[in-house]
């Protein structure tokens, strides 16, 4: 039942505003007056409460389940940095406050610069980038800058490897570049001869994830870099996969010149049901005149240290703001306060003991039957699986795996990513989840994979216990219905 | 070892099913000189009530007592259901609804955040929405020369008087493929586009006009008269809109004869707290019949095997993890929190609600410009009839009236100065909403009396 669905002709919720006319001193020109409904829903305040709160109740949550979905970094997010986000102090600052009321949340986010700078082994920070795909565009952007600066021009493509995320093509052409794609090899690394073939005078940049999306390290990084760099081009590292290697390794060690970080994922800010993300980007030394402002500069030449803004006009080759004020904030703090809480030795723990739980799950999975992507690879802190012989054998593909699994109370896997694989299932664990909850889904795993021999409709027809069943994707995008005509 | 279940033998056990014996092992694959030492930059570890209280001191020097602040973001009273449901962790940590039977309810509220915003801007269709109204605009301005048939321009014509970091972040976004953003002289008297000063360029190709509504200084654009031009130009019209304003003036899908094509704007005002600039979200309508041309994900109603209705992700083919190279933009997250607390927030307040809220905010800045312009030398720079924001004239430079009403703890305002604009020396802008009493409009008059040199001093 829509929301419009429980309204009546007058009802509202009262206590939220002051029932206020039209002043008859008002100025607004007659033609400009709104004559038309606005077309709101016309509700209680406990019939909202209500359907929203049996809404949620429909959703799979990281609260609520596992959630291992590969290369998205489904981990807890800790209640203690909401509450620090949302203290009133920050909540109501306006984000054109001036200096001398804002050096509260300008002091956590020079540390937070500190920081990022210290895990990425990067020159500066810029946290401004509203999302991953914004820390992207604000990465190539940067790159384009660069060789423009350099008086350059001939420099028109991105190469990137065939396993990576869809928004690095699209950005690269968001970003006026065209796209070379270059081969993985078998064992999940990026084809050495393939890429010395594809880099020349034409390449503007390589973007690349490490670990890769095949859940491998890419372990000839450093020649990679080596290529690309003697062309003439710029690395892009795509931080995607950065809770893989925080604390381990810093993708500036690796050569890389710029990268983005997605704080939703390493920094344990809720993904919210798809957003807010948060994607500052980090720079090299090739690129530091052209990072996105605002950042948070440091004076400590007065009495006390004073936090202010540099804007362009202190970075005059800056690609210049991506959004009206600071980008997400509020999503900023939290990520703050996640790294206050783990400092450190708990960020070099992440690392660890995600990659240690993707190596277990990965192992009991291949014992229970499953074909291991790489096999002969370690695994990151994601793997992947391909239900490739369950699809031809038994008629089962990786999409009724993952549909089942939702029976059993498991978000699914990402599934067909990276397209290279077929029939894949890309496993994330995280390092929050306990072996008893690994140990749990390796179970449904082997449960549904007697189900696909024995009763293979009960997986393809799944699931059964969701409010929905499968839904008609061809119908939705067929026949429109994109709001409600009531 | 925050955050980390696991206990000693919990990690015994699964490195002896791993096959080896210590965590580092597991990193065999990196070459050995990569590794990085401990982060000497980051300092140790606190505990959560460490943590607040850190936080709470920090947060605390930011306080003020009242601020006017607009230019943008806007203060308003949010319900105190918007973020108790939103805070849900059902919402709060649930991922992208890809798997759509186990995300009916993200779903479904953003299905009918499209129902509601469409209505609002009496558009045919919305997006789940992108970051927020600055990229929106770049995005539209993308999105107007992909759908543009008519004209092969990469050329867009942006009325002057669109908030200025909304043209700078479009120009650097869009600069990168070649798009161009001119942007119009707006009349120094009326604080407005000047119809004169569109035909100049009559007849030359624009894939799109742009216009903000009400204006970057609270005036009211002659919307009707610039549609209508820019449609016999064969431009597409982009309507900026603030959805608050929307309570009270004609929306964007009846602007002219034919209706603006494409909207965007800033849905803060939508129950999402100032927050110090975001997380807000941007909103993003346009015509049906240009829907493929929109970026961003977009939710559909549909059946499922049994035939009963659901909602889907849809029209995914435009989409970066489809499309890859050939999408229409690569976003890939919308705003999906602020969208359910946009959703609340509009299902509180209903047409009653919001049209009380816009009518109490244009109340209220009469009253605030009423009494602020009897103070002497305190002018209305402009003419032209505003919502809730207006542009004050100072007898001093504003960067000095400002300061000392800062002494106050009162923020009176946004200091125009920032733009370097010969028109507005000694100009701020003021913004006041319902959430400001009679009694918050007289100290700001006071205030901005004293720091004027005015009596009270």
């Amino acid at each position: 039942m829509l929301i419009y669905d429980l309204g009546a002709k007058g009802r509202t919720a009262p206590a939220q505003y002051e029932q206020t006319d039209l002043p008859e001193n008002h100025e607004i020109p007659t033609q400009c007056l709104r004559k038309s409904p606005l077309g709101l829903p016309e509700v209680s305040e406990l019939q909202v409460v209500r359907h929203f709160t049996n809404l949620s109740k429909k959703n799979f949550s990281i609260d609520g389940e596992f959630y291992p979905l590969g290369s998205c970094t489904m981990k807890y997010n800790p209640r203690g940095a909401h509450v620090a986000a949302s203290i009133p102090g920050f909540l109501n600052r306006h984000p054109l406050a001036p200096e001398i009321f804002s050096q509260g949340v300008m002091s956590c986010l020079y540390e937070l610069q500190e920081y990022l700078k210290d895990v990425t082994g990067m020159r500066t920070v810029s946290l401004t980038p509203m999302a991953g795909a914004q820390g992207e565009f604000a990465g190539v952007a940067m790159i384009r800058a660069y060789h423009e600066k350099n008086n350059d021009p001939g420099r028109t493509e991105i190469l990137i490897p065939i396993a990576a995320h869809g928004t690095n093509p699209a950005t690269a052409v968001m970003c006026g570049y065209t796209v070379r794609e270059v081969a993985v090899g078998r064992d999940g690394d990026v084809d050495i001869e393939a890429l010395r073939a594809a880099v020349g005078p034409q390449t503007a940049g390589l973007m690349m994830t490490n670990p890769s999306t095949c859940g491998v390290f890419e372990r000839k990084i450093q020649e990679i870099a080596s290529l690309v760099h003697d062309a003439g081009g710029l690395l892009y590292y795509d931080g995607a996969n950065l809770n893989a290697i925080l604390g381990k390794v810093k993708p500036g060690d690796m050569g890389f010149d710029v990268l983005h970080m997605n704080l939703h994922k390493t920094f344990a800010t809720p993904h919210g049901g798809g957003g807010p993300g948060s994607g500052p980007v980090g720079v090299g030394p090739r690129l530091e005149p052209f990072v996105p402002t605002p950042i948070v500069g440091l004076d400590t030449s007065g009495e006390a240290p004073r936090y202010f803004w540099k804007t362009k006009n202190d970075i005059p080759d800056s690609i210049g703001n991506l959004s009206a004020f600071m980008g997400n904030t509020g999503i900023l703090l939290r990520a703050y306060a996640y790294a206050r809480l783990l400092g450190n030795e708990g960020m070099n723990r992440v690392g660890e003991y995600a990659t240690l739980n993707a190596n277990y799950m990965a192992k009991r999975l291949a014992e229970a039957g499953f074909k291991l992507a790489y096999p002969e690879r370690r695994a990151t802190h994601e793997f992947i699986i391909s239900m490739s012989r369950e699809a031809k054998d038994l008629g089962v593909n990786a999409m009724d795996f993952a549909k089942r699994l939702l029976d059993y109370g498991y978000h699914a896997p990402t599934t067909y990513f990276p397209l290279l694989i077929p029939e894949c299932l890309l496993i994330e664990p995280t390092e929050t989840e306990s072996r008893e909850e690994i140990d749990g889904f390796v179970e449904a795993m082997k449960s549904i994979l007697a189900e696909a021999k024995a009763t293979p409709e009960l997986v393809t027809g799944a699931p059964f216990t969701m409010p929905v069943k499968r839904l008609d994707d061809v119908k939705a995008a067929r026949d429109l219905d994109l709001a409600y005509k009531g | 070892m925050p955050f980390v279940p696991h206990t000693h033998q919990d990690e015994q056990a699964m490195l002896a099913a791993v096959g080896v014996d210590s965590i580092e092992s597991l990193f065999d694959e990196i070459p050995p000189e990569l590794k990085s030492g401990i982060l000497d930059q980051t300092p140790p570890g606190v505990s959560e009530m460490a943590l607040l209280r850190l936080m709470n001191e920090r947060a605390a020097q930011d306080e003020v007592r009242l601020s006017f602040l607009g230019a943008g973001a806007y203060e308003h009273h949010i319900p105190s259901a918007v973020w108790n449901i939103v805070g849900r962790g059902e919402f709060m940590t649930a991922y992208t609804p890809y798997q759509a039977e186990a995300s009916q309810g993200t779903l479904q509220l953003i299905y009918e955040f499209q129902s509601m915003i469409t209505r609002l801007t009496a558009m045919e269709v919305a997006n789940a929405s992108v970051y927020e109204g600055a990229s929106a605009l770049a995005e539209g301005v993308l999105m107007a020369v992909r759908a543009n048939r008519k004209s092969k321009s990469r050329r867009v014509l942006c009325v002057g008087t669109v908030n200025p970091a909304y043209i700078s972040a479009t120009r650097n976004i869009v600069d990168n493929q070649g798009i161009v953003l001119d942007v119009l002289d707006y009349g120094t008297g009326s604080g407005k586009t000047e119809l004169e000063a569109l035909k100049e360029y009559e007849g030359a190709d624009y894939a799109a006009v742009v216009v903000a509504y009400p204006n970057f200084f609270g005036g009211i654009e002659d919307v009707d008269a610039i549609t209508n031009w820019a449609k016999e130009q064969g431009s597409l019209l982009i309507g900026v809109v603030n959805p608050t304003a929307l309570g009270l003036l004609k929306p964007p899908g009846e602007w002219g004869n034919e209706g603006a094509d494409i909207v965007i704007g800033e849905g803060q005002p939508l129950g999402i707290p100032l927050a110090s600039g975001g997380p807000y979200l941007g909103f993003m309508c346009c015509k049906q019949s240009i829907v493929r041309q929109m970026p961003g994900r977009i939710i559909g109603q549909t059946i499922d095997l049994d035939g009963k209705p659901g909602f889907a992700l849809t029209l995914q083919a435009r989409e970066q993890h489809i499309r890859r190279a050939k999408a229409t933009s690569n976003i890939c997250t919308n705003q999906g929190l602020l969208v359910t607390a946009a959703t609340i927030y509009m299902s509180l307040l209903g047409d009653k609600g919001l049209m009380s809220v816009a009518n109490k905010c244009h109340q209220n800045t009469l009253k605030l410009i009423n009494q602020a312009t009897r103070i002497p030398g305190v002018f209305r720079r402009f003419n032209t009839p505003v919502f809730h924001e207006v542009v004050l004239k100072l007898p001093l430079p504003s960067a000095q009236v400002l300061n000392t009403m800062a002494k106050e703890k009162i923020l009176g305002g946004y200091d125009l100065a920032a733009l370097e604009d010969p028109a507005l020396e000694d100009c701020i802008l003021v913004n006041v909403t319902e959430t400001k009493t009679d009694e918050d409009i007289a100290l700001f008059v006071s205030a901005l009396e004293t720091a004027c040199g005015g009596s009270s001093c």
